[in-house]
């Protein structure tokens, strides 16, 4: 047999039926349904059609559950339209909801890894365009619309085109205090929005293989921010690891079989990829974004770019935009730039371990006067386990608000939390995208890793957490 | 399940900036949030209404002149042309209802994000691909000039109002889907049957993955 990719290992094993011009009708093993389906089930039940497969069936209304003090009042709430349709559906057809009560609710992409809903070698689909998070498993996992959403929620298949395969070797080590998220940034700054159109990107090199998985995810989920709508990662021992003894894992008398399966997913060494890029991670520092998409991303040591003079069409029109939106001068370094609000949560950025790394740099210190910041963890699991080790004082200590888990302001929806933030203002946040408005009309938005939004809200302006013992605070 | 497209006539829209994300065509920050009033649906004067709408309109809700959404002679327009990378980001699938809403039945730019353009063709709406500096000239023609682009689906073609043909690629399993207006889900509930072996394998072969559990 021919060397294969992992994507190719896995799309191989799924196709149910070759539709002719590189399409296929292709099975899919979890379907995760968020709040956003509404008009998807209106369709199916106008048609009549059940859900085919509601035991692979997952849903959470993470888009516009309240997240701050609103959620108190409201874990049930009924005035929130979005989770009653979403409940009234999962009763209807039967599949399992996380409601806002559930112990294990949080955003979606989040709980799936946790109860490894998401495993190696599946399929997972879902109406959100980072479900490319959960490839960080060795697994296809991609982000439609309401149409193909009603496709899946009726048949449990996907009518795909196959992608092309591109690999991305990220060589060298990380430098301390330098994090995934940093890294990702730096590659969608290096090969920007449109850089991986068309393809399936495995990420792979030693740097990914030391990651854990908190970190693969958090790569993975922005393989969308640089046009690839699938981004995994081969599975291995830390991948194993991670999964042992969660709810949905193999049981223990198929757990030995389930690994030597997935072990056999890994892409064969000899396998051609239609793509390969590099990065040396130890070249990496610190990441800012400063413009309107994540692609517009620069260290925290660079200047604001001066592009006028090398731009033209629509390019030029794009970079223009993004100056005037930001609000930044062209050749000023992005260091000092002050900040009004912080937000460290999402499906990038709000696993245990990067709340972990937030709370050390925040422990001792104060929100500087002026910032307000929150921390909304990737699941009520993930706010449980931070309680357990004191990080919520630390942050609450500090200043910081400490929330529920959902979307929150990632999504700019659900609560208050939009209108936190007004026109003008600016937001350091660990989420992954950084468009006009994202986190509330004309409100700009720097993405950053969890370390970094820390030092932020402590500084009142962006600085290198790593010179923060300088600054004080 | 889409209305059928073979032909389109009209003028044609010019927004040439790239990488324009769906966050910007369909926001959500002001209107599925906040406006909608029946739930999941908005009616598709709402739907127009909202398109683009942190570029058509300041922050007062004035209209904003400038902008080409905007600008009488293109009202009515069939056509959008635009830069690269159109769609990226969110996989919304309003983006594309608002364009259609508005008019919209066909987008020429360099490149698109995948999931708009599977969504694109999930509604009757045609992505056309065409070189970047192709794409530059038809949005000069369609600002200097005006004047009616026609597309002809069944011969690939792209009449240009100076009267030349462009030719243009698309694959062919979505050129009959837009042509016949296929219904997707109709098709693949023929194909049940493969659909329950393809699970009874996998139970057997992958129980990990295809038991039923007791979630």
């Amino acid at each position: 047999m021919s060397a294969k990719t992992l994507f190719d290992k896995i799309w191989d094993r799924h196709v149910i039926k070759d539709l002719g011009d590189g399409f296929s009708l292709i099975f899919v093993d979890r379907h995760m349904v968020n709040d956003m389906a509404g008009r998807g089930f209106l369709t199916l039940n106008k048609r009549g059609l059940p859900v085919a497969h509601p035991e692979f069936t997952f849903a959470a209304a993470d888009h516009t559950v309240a997240t701050l003090e609103a959620r108190k009042a409201s874990a049930k709430p009924d005035d929130n339209p979005y989770a009653v349709n979403l409940r009234d559906n999962s009763r209807q057809h039967g599949f399992r909801l996380f409601d806002l009560d559930d112990p294990d609710f949080g955003i979606i992409h989040v709980i799936s890894a946790e109860q490894a809903l998401a495993l190696p070698g599946t399929t997972i689909a879902c109406g959100d365009s980072h479900t490319c998070t959960l490839g960080a498993l060795g697994a296809i996992a991609w982000g439609l619309g309401q149409s193909d959403i009603v496709h899946i929620l009726a048949t449990q298949t996907s009518v795909q085109r196959k992608p092309l395969n591109m690999r991305i070797n990220v060589t060298g080590r990380l430098a301390p205090d330098v994090s995934a998220k940093d890294l990702i940034l730096a590659l969608a700054a290096e090969l920007g929005v449109a850089g991986c159109v068309g393809h399936a990107v495995e990420f792979a090199g030693d740097a990914i293989r030391r990651m854990s998985m908190d970190e693969r995810f958090t790569i993975c989920n922005m393989a969308v921010e640089m046009g690839a709508r699938f981004g995994l990662i081969s599975p291995d021992d830390v991948t194993f690891d991670y999964l042992r003894g969660r709810p949905s894992a193999p049981d223990a008398d198929a757990w030995d079989a389930a690994v030597a399966d997935w072990r056999s997913l890994a892409t064969d060494a000899t396998a051609a990829f239609d793509a390969e890029r590099t990065l040396d991670a130890s070249r990496v520092e610190p990441q800012v974004s400063w413009g309107i998409n994540p692609g517009q991303t620069i260290g925290i040591s660079a200047t604001i770019p001066s592009l006028s003079g090398q731009l033209t069409g629509s390019a030029l029109a794009t970079y223009e935009t993004a100056v005037d939106y930001s609000g930044l001068v062209p050749g000023a370094p992005i260091a000092g730039t002050p900040i009004d609000i912080v937000f460290i949560g999402s499906c990038n950025n709000a696993r245990l371990s990067d709340l972990r790394v937030a709370a050390r740099v925040v422990e001792g210190r104060r929100v500087a006067s002026g910032v307000r910041a929150w921390v909304s963890p990737g699941s009520e699991r993930v706010r449980r386990e931070a309680e357990a080790e004191g990080l919520d004082q630390i942050f609450m200590s500090a200043g910081f608000g400490w929330g529920h888990s959902g979307c929150s302001m990632c999504a700019g929806a659900g609560d208050q939390m939009r209108e936190i933030g007004a026109s003008g203002q600016r937001i350091a946040s660990t989420t992954n995208r950084n468009f006009v408005g994202r986190q509330g009309p004309g409100t700009r938005t720097h993405l950053l890793s969890p370390a970094m939004a820390a030092a932020a809200a402590i500084a009142g302006r962006i600085v290198d957490v790593r010179s923060l013992e300088a600054i004080g605070g | 399940m889409a209305e059928p497209l073979t032909e389109l006539r009209g003028t044609a829209v010019p927004i040439l900036r790239d990488n324009i994300d769906t966050d910007t065509i369909s926001p959500g920050s002001a209107p599925p949030w906040r406006k909608s009033a029946t739930f999941g649906e908005r009616g598709s004067a709402t739907l127009a209404d909202d398109l683009f709408a942190n570029w058509r309109y300041t922050g007062e809700g004035r209209l904003i002149e400038s902008f080409p959404l905007n600008e009488p002679r293109y009202q009515g327009a069939r056509f959008l042309i635009t830069g690269a990378n159109f769609g990226c980001g969110s996989s919304r699938e309003s983006a594309v209802w608002m364009l259609a809403a508005w008019g919209i039945r066909c987008v020429i730019a360099p490149s698109f994000a995948e999931i708009f353009s599977a969504n694109c063709f999930a509604n009757g709406l045609l992505p056309v691909v065409l070189a970047n500096d192709l794409v530059s000239e038809l949005a000069d023609e369609a600002s200097s000039a005006g004047g009616a682009f026609e597309l002809d689906l069944a011969q690939r073609s792209l009449r240009r109002p100076s009267g030349r043909d462009i030719t243009f690629h698309i694959p062919e399993y979505r050129r009959q889907g837009l042509m016949r207006g296929l219904d997707d889900i109709a098709q693949t509930l023929n194909d049940l049957a493969a659909i329950q072996k393809f699970v009874a394998t996998g139970r057997r072969q992958f129980p990990w993955i295809y038991r039923r559990a007791a979630w």
